[in-house]
């Protein structure tokens, strides 16, 4: 399938969204600095965990990070449970699952 | 102009309807879905079908759009198969309906047995019918997992063209493997889940604008009417051209829909 690459340059690009990207490095900073100070229980809940290995993919100067990020998120089990017993979804996979990967 | 192919309008305000009216939408269709609670009887679903199909073409025709629809028993609600099968037996009276597209949007929420179950009477009651499908994709985590089911439940009612089911809700993780397997995807742009604007048009340069089209998928939960024109301006701030952009958002979804036989835009 043909694909239509952006006609912007890498610099144009840069110059048109770096103000917006860095004020989300600060949210998720400051997200995880807001963690960091509360108190109670929550420390080793998986979905941080699962956060952290998607910051360490923002880095580590691979293409496809959205992709990789979002297969590292989702539930690799093949075969359908036997039950819902909710109708929400967490947005990362719960170690109980044994679907992570 | 633009077409927003999946909105739940039934969720939304008459002044939705002018605002998108007034950023040049001509034509929606709006498929079957979860109010945010379980009904409590099978008769709550006639009258759900009744307003898809009757009200909301009338509400929509005020500001010079063309409703179209199509039903089902959403996956959140398929959990009770002796429950899903009762709604299902009511679809065949409104089929008939001249804005009723299809099937939709059926599929699976937590890939449960019991909604593989009702997503496999729906893909039967489409292929005998000869009619055209829209399907949900499951939610976060669950998405790859429930779109690799998906398909292989269509692949096996033989009578279902891949060309006439259009796979929704896809993201970086699944687009590719739904144009592969020959079916027409969807992205859905929301502001927390699912696609972004702008993440939905690196996805239109890495995967090329064939069998691709955008959404709002405006509802109940936290959403935007007007998503399908604001990731129009961010393909045009990209320097895409003016027919690149009425392909995604306008060619795309009519051509698919086209194959109903009674897609129309105003």
């Amino acid at each position: 399938m043909a694909h239509a690459p952006t006609p912007l340059s890498k610099r144009a690009l840069i110059d048109r969204s770096y103000l917006e990207h860095r004020a989300k490095v600060l949210d998720l900073a400051s997200f995880l600095d807001r963690i960091d100070r509360a108190s109670g229980e929550g420390a080793d809940d998986f979905r941080m965990r699962a956060f952290e290995s998607c910051c360490a993919l923002l880095i580590d100067g691979q293409p496809n990070r959205a992709q990789r990020i979002l297969e590292l998120l989702s539930d690799h089990s093949t075969e359908p449970i036997a039950r819902a017993g909710t109708k929400g979804a967490t947005g990362a996979v719960p170690p109980s699952s044994g679907g992570a990967r | 102009m633009y077409i927003d192919p999946h909105i739940h309008m039934v969720s939304r305000t008459t002044d939705d309807y002018q605002r998108m009216a007034l950023a040049g939408c001509v034509a929606i269709t709006e498929p079957a879905f979860w109010p945010g609670y379980d009904r409590s009887s099978p008769e709550g679903f006639q009258d759900y079908f009744r307003q898809l199909t009757d009200f909301e073409p009338k509400r929509a025709a005020q500001y010079g759009i063309r409703h179209h629809t199509w039903l089902c028993i959403n996956p959140k609600e398929a959990e009770d198969p002796v429950f899903a099968r009762e709604v299902i037996a009511l679809i065949p009276q409104f089929l008939d309906c001249p804005s009723v597209l299809g099937i939709g949007e059926i599929g699976l929420n937590k890939n449960s047995r019991n909604e593989m179950e009702i997503l496999e009477a729906h893909l039967e009651l489409a292929a005998s019918r000869d009619l055209m499908v829209l399907v949900h994709t499951p939610h976060l985590e669950d998405k790859l997992k429930g779109t690799r089911l998906i398909m292989d439940a269509i692949k096996n009612q033989a009578k279902l063209d891949p060309s006439r089911v259009l796979i929704d809700h896809v993201e970086e993780h699944t687009v590719g493997i739904v144009l592969e397997r020959g079916f027409w995807a969807g992205m859905t742009l929301y502001p927390d889940t699912k696609c972004t604007p702008q993440r939905a048009v690196d996805i239109f340069e890495m995967h090329g604008t064939e069998r691709l089209w955008m959404n709002s998928a405006g509802d109940w939960g936290q959403s935007d009417p007007l998503a399908v024109p604001k990731a129009q301006l961010e393909m045009r701030a990209r320097g895409h051209d003016e027919a690149a952009v009425r392909k995604v958002s306008f060619d795309n979804p009519l051509a698919f829909l086209s194959q109903s036989g009674r897609f129309k835009v105003s």
